[in-house]
Order: C-alpha cells, then sequence, then structure tokens
C-alpha cells in the first residue's frame, strides 16, 4: 500500500517536472528568438529599428539622452547585476563595491537598476547567480573573482544578448563570444610607484646607517605563485630599483587569497630572514599588521593600512574599478560593442597609491612620486622596461631569442615573446590580465607547489 | 508551610502522531515568525513583501524552481544514504567526505576518460567508480567498528578532513590555468562526462537517479531481510547475536551501502550540476542532511518535505538579501533560526513539561 503511495507521488513529481521542463524549454526558444532578432538588429539597420536609429543619431551629442536607442538600452531601461565573491568586510570586493558605486552615480543610475550578489563562490553559484541576473533582464553582467570566469563564459554562452564582464580572467578573447569581456587594471603601475615609495625608504634607511646597500631586502607575501602575482611582485621589485639599485627582495606565498594567520607568519618569517621593508599581494591585514609589531617598513594593497600600522606603513597600491565600469556599462547603453580585454592604469584614473603616510615615508617622497606618474602618464617610463632588468644574466629579448628563458612553471614562453617589443614588455595590453610571469634576477621565489 | 511551583519535564510515552506533527507545525510558524522578526527588524520592510521576495527567490522563475529542486535532491540522497546507517545507530557523521571522495573519483574520469570514451559509457563508469570511492570512504570506519569497536562518530568525521587535503593533493594537478588554485569547469567544451539535459532540463537527470535511489533504499529497509536485520543490530548488539544475525557483516555491509549512496550523491554534484572539484563541492550537505534525515524521523515523505522547506528558505533568503542590499550571511541567519526551532521541538515531542506544587520544607527534609 505504502508503496503504491510513493509511487503515485513520484509519478506526480515527475509529471510537475515535465510540465515545468516543457515550459522553461519554451522560455529558452523564446530568448533564443529574441536574440537573433537582436542580432539582426545590431548587424543591419532592420525596418522597424530604423526610427530608433534615427533618433538615435539626432541625440547621439547629448549625453544625458535617455531615449530608446536601435541597438543600445534606455537608461531607465538598463539594469546592472554584479557578482561579488566577498562583500564589503573584504579588501579586494570593497573596492569594486566601491566602483560599482561611483559607476551608479556618473551614470545617474537609481539603486534598483543595480543588482549586487555578495558571498558568491567560485562553484556553480556563480553560474546560477548569472543566470538569475540575466533573467531579472540584467542587460549587462560583472563577476568579480578569478575562479568565476568558466561559470560567467557558460552563462554568456547561453545568453547571447547579455553582456558579461569578468574581472582578473583570460579566456575572453581565445572564446570566440562578442558577449564575453575580461576586464582589469593595469595595477602594475601603482605597484611601481609604491616600488619607488618603498626605494626611497630603503634609501633613508641606508643613509642613515641602519642598513647597508648589501643588506637592503625586501620581502613580498604573495597569494600563489601565479601571473597576476609575478607580474605584481616585479614591478613592485622595479619601482623600488630604480631608486635603489643594490635591493633584492625575496617572495613566499600563502597559497590563499585572503589568510590573515598565514600572511602574518610569513611576513614574520621574512623579517627573521633578514628582510627590511615588506610588501604583499595578499588581501588582509596580516603582513603589515606583523610589520607594525617588528617596526618593519611596509607597502600594503587594496586599502590604506595604516589604520592597522601606522608607525610603518607606507602607502598601498589600489585599484579604482570606477572608470572600468563606467565605461562598460555606458557601452551597453550606447550599443558599443565592448572591448573582449579592457584594461586602464594611470593614465585613466584607473589606478592609484594610497596617501602617504608622512610619518614613515622618506623626505622628497611625494615630489618623486609624482615625477614617476607623470613619466608612466605621458609614456616616457615603461614599467616593464626592458633594460631595467636581466634574466638569469642576459636581457629579456636575449634570453628568448636563445631559448634559455623558462616560464617559472615551466610554460611556452611565446607569449612572452609575443608581448615584447620596442624595448619593454606590454603588460596588459592584448589581454587585460597580467601575463608576466618571469622571475627576474634579484628576486628570489619559493615555490611552495 | 511555604509552597512552591515548580517546573520539571516528563518523558512523554507514546505520543500521537497527530499531536507529534502538531507541534512540529507550532514549531515552524514560531520559527518563520522569529524571522520575520528578525529581517522586518533589520530592513525595516513590510514582512508581507519579505515572504514574498522569499517565495520569489525559491520558485519565482523556472530556472530558480530548478535549483530549489537540484538543492532539495542533494540533500535527499545524502539523507536517505544515511537512513540505513542511522536506522542501525552507526552514527556516519562522514557523509561530507564520501560525498567528496565520489566527487574526486567523477572528476578523475572526467578528466582522464572523458576525451576518450562515449557519453553513456562514461555516465555509467562515473556513476559506478564514484559509489566505490564513497564505500572506501565509509568501509575502514565500519571495519573498525566491526572487529575493534572504535568510535565510529569520531572515525567518520576524521575521514572527512583526510577526503579534504586528498582534494587539494588532486587541485595541484589538475588545476587550471596552473597557479591559480581551482580546477575551473572541467570539459567546458565538450561537457564529456557531465550528466545528459532531459527536456531541456540539466538537472532532471539528478531528480531520477535519486527517486530510484530513494526507492530502493527504503524499500531495502523495509521489505528485505538485511533491512530487519541492521534494525535489530541497531537495538542491540547481543539481541542481534542471539538471533543468530553476524553483527560484523551487517554493520560492513551497511555502512557500504550507505558511504556508496553519499558517493554516489557526489558524483550528482560534480557531474551533473557543478561540474568542477575543490573542498567546498560537498557545501556542508553531509551535515545538514543528517539533519534532515532526523527531522523526517527517516520518513521519506518526511524528509522531502523537510529537505524543500530548508532549501526553500534557504534560496528564498538569498534573493531578500540581495533584494534589501542585505549581506548574503542573512540566508545563514534565517537557516539556523529555522533549525534552531525544528530541532528544538523535538524536545516537546519527547518530553512535556508540567508544573506543579511542591512543599519547599518537605523538599529540603
Amino acid at each position: 500500500m505504502k508503496k503504491k503511495i510513493v509511487s503515485t507521488m513520484l509519478i506526480c513529481a515527475m509529471g510537475a517536472m515535465c510540465l515545468a521542463g516543457c515550459r522553461s524549454t519554451s522560455d529558452d526558444a523564446a530568448a533564443t528568438a529574441s536574440t537573433t532578432a537582436a542580432d539582426a538588429a545590431t548587424t543591419t539597420a532592420a525596418a522597424e529599428t530604423t526610427d530608433a536609429a534615427a533618433t538615435t543619431a539626432d541625440t547621439a551629442a547629448s549625453e544625458a539622452s535617455t531615449e530608446a536607442t536601435g541597438t543600445g538600452v534606455a537608461k531607465d531601461d538598463l539594469k546592472v547585476g554584479v557578482i561579488y565573491v566577498g562583500d564589503e568586510n573584504e579588501g579586494y570586493t570593497e573596492a569594486h563595491m566601491k566602483g560599482i558605486a561611483d559607476m551608479k552615480q556618473e551614470l545617474g543610475l537609481s539603486d534598483d537598476q543595480v543588482i549586487e550578489k555578495t558571498n558568491i563562490p567560485e562553484s556553480e553559484e556563480c553560474y546560477d547567480a548569472a543566470v538569475d541576473l540575466a533573467n531579472q533582464g540584467c542587460q549587462i553582467v560583472i563577476a568579480n573573482s578569478f575562479g568565476h570566469e568558466s561559470y560567467m563564459l557558460q552563462a554568456a554562452t547561453e545568453y547571447p544578448d547579455v553582456q558579461f564582464c569578468h574581472a582578473t580572467g583570460y579566456q575572453a578573447a581565445s572564446s570566440g563570444l562578442s558577449n564575453f569581456h575580461n576586464f582589469f587594471t593595469k595595477i602594475y603601475e601603482a605597484r611601481y610607484v609604491s616600488g619607488v615609495v618603498a626605494g626611497l625608504k630603503l634609501n633613508e634607511m641606508i643613509d642613515d646607517g641602519t642598513i647597508t646597500e648589501d643588506t637592503a631586502k625586501m620581502g613580498y607575501v604573495g597569494a600563489y605563485p601565479y601571473a597576476e602575482v609575478i607580474s605584481g611582485f616585479t614591478s613592485f621589485y622595479l619601482g623600488a630599483k630604480s631608486v635603489c639599485p643594490s635591493v633584492t627582495m625575496e617572495v613566499q606565498y600563502t597559497n590563499s587569497w585572503a589568510d590573515l594567520d598565514a600572511e602574518n607568519q610569513v611576513a614574520t618569517k621574512l623579517i627573521q630572514d633578514g628582510c627590511v621593508l615588506i610588501s604583499q599581494h595578499a588581501d588582509t591585514t596580516g603582513a603589515p599588521t606583523a610589520c607594525e609589531a617588528a617596526g618593519v617598513p611596509c607597502v600594503g594593497y587594496n586599502v590604506d593600512m595604516t589604520s592597522v600600522a601606522p608607525n610603518t606603513a607606507l602607502t598601498s597600491a589600489t585599484n579604482n574599478w570606477g572608470p572600468l565600469f563606467t565605461e562598460m556599462v555606458q557601452d551597453v547603453i550606447d550599443g558599443t560593442q565592448i572591448p573582449a580585454d579592457l584594461s586602464i592604469g594611470y593614465a585613466e584614473d584607473g589606478v592609484a597609491i594610497t596617501p602617504l603616510n608622512e610619518k614613515v615615508c622618506a623626505e622628497g617622497t611625494q615630489d618623486k612620486v609624482d615625477e614617476v606618474i607623470a613619466a608612466i602618464k605621458d609614456g616616457s617610463l615603461h614599467v616593464f622596461d626592458t633594460s631595467t632588468f636581466t634574466v638569469g644574466g642576459e636581457s629579456l629579448e636575449d634570453a628568448i631569442a636563445d631559448g634559455s628563458l623558462k616560464d617559472t612553471l615551466g610554460d611556452s614562453y611565446d607569449a612572452f615573446a609575443a608581448n615584447v617589443s620596442d624595448g619593454y614588455y606590454h603588460e596588459s595590453e592584448t589581454q587585460s590580465a597580467p601575463s608576466f610571469a618571469i622571475i627576474i634576477d634579484g628576486i628570489t621565489s619559493v615555490q611552495s607547489n | 508551610m511555604k509552597k512552591k511551583k515548580v517546573i520539571h519535564m516528563v518523558r512523554r510515552t507514546g505520543i500521537s502522531t497527530a499531536k507529534a506533527w502538531s507541534i512540529r507545525i507550532i514549531a515552524v510558524l514560531l520559527a518563520l515568525l522569529v524571522c520575520a522578526f528578525v529581517i522586518v527588524g533589520i530592513t525595516g520592510a513590510n514582512p508581507i513583501a519579505v515572504y514574498g521576495g522569499i517565495i520569489d527567490g525559491a520558485v519565482g522563475t523556472s530556472s530558480r524552481t530548478w535549483i530549489t529542486i537540484r538543492e532539495c535532491v542533494f540533500l535527499l540522497i545524502v539523507a536517505a544514504g544515511l537512513t540505513p546507517a542511522f536506522k542501525m545507530r552507526f552514527w556516519n557523521l562522514g557523509a561530507e567526505g564520501q560525498i567528496l571522495m565520489g566527487g574526486l573519483a567523477t572528476a578523475a574520469v572526467m578528466i582522464y576518460l572523458g576525451p576518450m570514451l562515449q557519453d553513456w559509457l562514461l555516465w555509467i563508469i562515473i556513476i559506478v567508480v564514484s559509489m566505490l570511492s564513497g564505500l572506501v570512504w565509509g568501509l575502514l570506519p565500519a571495519i573498525f567498528k566491526a572487529y575493534f569497536n572504535t568510535n565510529e562518530s569520531l572515525f567518520t568525521l576524521m575521514m572527512n578532513y583526510v577526503a579534504m587535503q586528498i582534494i587539494d593533493v588532486a587541485i595541484v594537478f589538475w588545476e587550471n590555468p596552473k597557479g591559480s588554485n581551482s580546477v575551473g569547469v572541467i570539459n567546458q567544451v565538450g561537457k564529456e562526462g557531465w550528466f545528459p539535459s532531459m527536456f531541456g532540463q540539466q538537472y532532471l537527470f539528478n531528480v531520477i537517479l535519486t527517486a530510484i535511489t530513494m526507492i530502493l533504499v527504503f524499500s531495502y529497509m523495509r521489505y528485505s531481510k538485511h533491512g530487519y536485520e541492521l534494525r535489530v543490530v541497531g537495538e542491540s548488539y547481543n539481541t542481534a547475536r542471539y538471533a543468530g544475525i553476524n553483527v560484523k557483516k551487517v554493520i560492513i555491509r551497511t555502512m557500504c551501502l550507505s558511504s556508496a549512496i553519499a558517493g554516489l550523491a557526489g558524483a550528482m554534484i560534480v557531474a551533473g550540476s557543478s561540474h568542477t572539484i575543490s573542498v567546498s563541492t560537498g557545501g556542508g550537505r553531509g551535515f545538514t542532511a543528517i539533519i534532515v534525515a532526523w527531522m523526517s524521523q527517516f520518513n521519506p515523505y518526511a524528509m522531502i518535505i523537510v529537505s524543500l522547506f530548508l532549501v526553500f528558505m534557504q534560496r528564498g533568503s538569498i534573493q531578500i538579501a540581495t533584494d534589501y542590499g542585505l549581506n548574503n550571511n542573512a540566508s545563514d541567519i534565517i537557516t539556523g533560526i529555522i533549525l534552531f526551532f525544528l530541532i528544538g521541538c523535538e524536545f516537546f515531542v519527547n518530553y512535556r513539561l508540567e508544573v506543579t506544587t511542591i512543599d519547599e520544607e518537605e523538599a529540603k527534609a
């Protein structure tokens, strides 16, 4: 008898699901149909959109236009979906949230036009969230964590009329999808500038007699031995080296993007190894806390560290995501194609360093910093200038030419070769995500796996 | 003579099913009421709108409904797997690790055999291999319990951590791209080894697997000799021995079944839903399913209701968190409140409180 009830219930359940299945299949069909329509509208000025297109042309000059356009989206109808890996309690996501808030203000969007989902892990929950946002009518969905990429990519193939933008990823150009985009700031520029600040501090310490030129060794708390981190610490090191030529650096990894205890421990260990200045590419305040306790100057990331290290923090390299978000959302409004890779630096106000901590920084730092920033902006200074560093004792060009250059991961270095020209490495130009994964001379990197 | 009123608890004997369920329903209503207070207290929003948001989040669109169903069947299949072990009073707290091992085996098959074999063959291999891996993870504690009478709760619990470490090691080999410390979506382009979409629904295959598993498990429990034996073992080893039951054999056999199903759940998560593997693949379902199994007193219909309710509230509160700009931790708070009431009400199902008047002097004497 009971068995009968089970089977009846299951049959009912199956029936219900089949129905649900049919319904959503037809939804999909409808979505595909409308997509095709949208595509048609994009490529050719279809008859029914001609009027609207004409209107666009008339009002194109006025930025405040809220008219419906043939290919773009009326600002009032715009919906932006955002997927964050963390929330406002975590520096990396906090910076993105601030960027979204800036974008909202810049474009004059209302609160209910931006749907933000926080604490979305790098799993199918990201796919769920992306699909959900697309279903809610978002024309653009933005995700901020590296591990979100493949899920965003999956959603992008299923919703061709929605723009999916992913920070720190690398697959947009090769995916062949016109609605999937990668973006990143040229954070290496800001790291270079923060390296200059560190180098000047080292010079001050050498002049004071606290350290000698030979003991000017910096320590770097890295997250993973991965291009984004390697590019970051190399630019920091080159910044320091530009003012303090004898500097060396030791890098150790925590194998986590955010692990307060591990970052604290690694920083402490680096200090014990003789490092006289510490910087980091990890998301917590673990390293500055250790530096404050040991009285060692430090350079932070993402947020101003003076709250936890008032007597040792020099400055922090920060991302300013607002202009990137504004550009992408503006493209959706205008109906312009968003490039597959988007990257902005000092010139577009995409990166910065936090205000210098006058108490700790060497005298004259601000002037030097302004000078370096101006040089980066006008293109006279390239961070990865191949004349400023060597790989295995030879220049990067020679190392590539004679085949002695090995990727840290033992992979092919074709990508590096393609990015080297005009005497510098073109970081974040063809691909928005950092690609410089070469350990240069002067840096010792302890590989943990 | 001083008189004093005291409350003391009395164990209920033979509470009627109707009464037990009415206590539980009252608990659910109280939980919803407290949740409403919390949400309204934080957001200042209209409680009806808040509950509207919950319903919208859980079943508002067809894809949200399917996510709710997907999460629900994960809990159900693990709860079904735990049932035989718990009925035998073998406290299997290792479902999480068994899920992870099943998932790991699935990922391995997808990565190494994916490009070589036909999809239907891959699905069969995935199902078999994931069940075997889960089984191994349950077999070890079962053998130790059967032969050395070790504490199975601790053993199974610790095995979870071993499984997590193994996954960490596997990620080093499989990470994509290198250095990223994550495996990414496996076979994203060709979808080799992904469980098939049926009628356009990618999670329907999981639903069917779960339905079949549940029918088999509960028929096994109710109608087979094995089911009877494991219940007797659960009551008393001595009784079982007296009845001529081989206790060691029953322990090992039952635990194999239980952990193989948890392994299958791992395959469903990896091949049928997330298509990746990480230490959070289990997502705590191995533990939540324990609550589902206990709450529903191992009744399959109750399991469906309890897991649906839990997932419904969870998905719903994620939506209200987005609606009202709350942190997603809000959904954990809601789930916590509901579990508090659901578990707490079992006290009132088993005990009743009586207020009696006692004579203090007498009590002292």
